[in-house]
């Protein structure tokens, strides 16, 4: 009979996280900004059919970086969770903080099962409120640590340089067009030498907090991010 | 952690996933033999269509028996930002029934990323009522009548559905409910085709009147308490819901006209 090898938890911790984190830096960064009216979200992505930000519940909206199929996996089933909960309560008993609870429960159990490999995503997950103080941005990674960001956040590959750059340039009380050309500003920031982000790459939708509508989630359409990259 | 259920793949129907996850808040689960009292009920909606829209109308009567059970009910609901629905009967039922409806649009909407098309829309809310029919043939049925813009027709459209589910495009206006028959019948003369929006309101108001002055479910004009039947428009802006004003400065043509023919607008005879 052979001994199996003894790997230490510590070890088995590491190597997940490692393995978990490898596959999230290779993807693309998606970054949130408060501004005046709402929460900003800008990923660069070249499809326009795969969506790496989408609407969950009426103030609530979702980001992600990492594995498509994972992502969406967890977005579904926020969406889920989120109408259920509407259905049966009422549509203000659905938070963002209960959709964070119940995905870092669900990120954290899968990393730490032996069954299953980690998820290799990290999420966003942002409500916006009736004043900007009360906006929450929370944000999740592949072992189910939550962390609550004010003002701008990074995900994704090269968070440095870009998280760099949105320090250097964010002053609170952005304007929509100021938010998204400083969030697709950032994200060409990711290597030594800056790029330029076309529109037709540039994924944004908001979190507006002055739509009539119950439903504050809106997707930019690809004029509106040409117009606010042309602004500046 | 969340269960498996909503991790699961597959149906992008909210009602399919309650079904199988928590089939106990679906409306309509079984109830025991017996006879049932004090349960409200709501009476007459009409709708029409005119150029560049359709337009729903319900009266804000609740009626339990006898007795008025609510004076300003809402029965004409706004289910996505192209489409509504008004509703008659059982009105604990059909309200319940609506909010599912809606959330069925909105979720289908948020996991596939697109709107579901008119008829797609009329198809799952067939589903729901057959999913009812049981509670139907022990006496809480509903009725509701289901009005939309269609984006690719460029047109308003109006669905009316049995309790069974069997469904029933209407061209130019339909009514359903207690006071349907007398509705109906005010907007055969009084419907043209390509009317404007205005016209249009004024007509199904007028139909509603007429349904109330000859059934007793149906509340006509509150004048004392200022309550007016609720108004929704669906153009291709989307839903519209009339103010109280708008309705009322309406409401009060119409009403002044009555005072000096009652029995409204006369239709030429040839």
């Amino acid at each position: 009979m052979t001994t199996p090898f003894y790997v230490s938890p510590e070890q088995l911790m590491k190597d997940r996280a490692d393995f978990a984190r490898k596959g999230i830096g290779r993807g693309r960064s998606v970054v949130v900004v408060q501004y005046a009216d709402g929460i900003c979200f800008v990923a660069e992505n070249q499809s326009r059919a795969l969506h790496k930000i989408s609407e969950i519940y009426d103030r609530v909206a979702f980001a992600a970086v990492g594995r498509y199929n994972e992502f969406e996996n967890l977005r579904i089933a926020g969406v889920r969770l989120a109408d259920l909960r509407g259905y049966s309560y009422d549509r203000r008993d659905v938070t963002g903080r209960g959709l964070a609870n119940a995905y870092a429960q669900t990120l954290g159990a899968i990393f730490s099962s032996g069954a299953e490999k980690p998820y290799e995503v990290e999420i966003f997950v942002a409500e916006v409120a009736a004043l900007p103080p009360d906006d929450q941005v929370y944000r999740l990674t592949y072992d189910g640590s939550v962390a609550d960001e004010h003002g701008y956040a990074v995900m994704g590959g090269a968070t440095e340089q870009v998280i760099a750059h949105l320090k250097e340039h964010y002053s609170e009380g952005l304007s929509l067009t100021g938010a998204v050309r400083l969030a697709v500003d950032a994200l060409g920031h990711d290597s030594e030498a800056p790029r330029t982000i076309v529109a037709d790459h540039v994924e944004a939708a908001v979190l507006d907090r002055t739509r009539a509508q119950l439903r504050k989630f809106r997707r930019l359409a690809e004029r509106e991010v040409t117009a606010a990259l042309a602004d500046g | 952690m969340l269960p498996d259920a909503f991790r699961a793949s597959g149906s992008s129907s909210f009602v399919d996933f309650l079904a199988s996850h928590a089939p106990d808040q679906l409306p309509g689960t079984p109830i025991p033999d017996g006879s049932l009292s004090g349960v409200a009920h709501g009476t007459t909606i009409v709708a029409a269509t005119f150029a560049g829209g359709v337009v729903m109308a319900g009266d804000r009567r609740a009626t339990m028996g006898n007795v008025i059970a609510q004076r300003d009910i809402q029965k004409v609901f706004p289910t996505d930002e192209y489409s509504c629905v008004g509703i008659a009967g059982t009105a604990g039922i059909a309200v319940e029934m609506t909010r599912l409806f809606q959330v069925e649009l909105e979720h289908y909407e948020k996991i596939e990323g697109a709107v579901l098309s008119t008829d797609g829309k009329a198809n799952r809310l067939a589903a729901l009522l057959r999913g009812n029919l049981g509670m139907a043939m022990q006496g809480l049925a509903v009725l509701p009548l289901f009005a939309a813009y269609d984006l690719d027709l460029g047109a308003g459209r109006i669905v009316a559905f049995d309790v069974t589910g069997n469904r029933n495009e209407e061209r130019t206006f339909h009514s359903v409910g207690s006071g349907s028959t007398f509705a109906r019948g005010a907007l055969k003369k009084l419907y043209r085709e390509g009317m404007s929006e205005t016209d249009a309101v004024t007509a199904v108001l007028q139909g509603l009147y007429d349904a109330a002055d000859d059934d007793t479910a149906t509340g006509g004009p509150d004048l004392a308490r200022r309550i007016f039947p609720m108004v929704g428009v669906i153009t291709a802006a989307g839903y519209r819901q009339y103010s109280d004003d708008e309705t009322a400065a309406i409401a009060d043509q119409v009403i002044a006209g009555r005072m000096t023919s009652p029995d409204g607008p006369s239709a030429p005879l040839a």
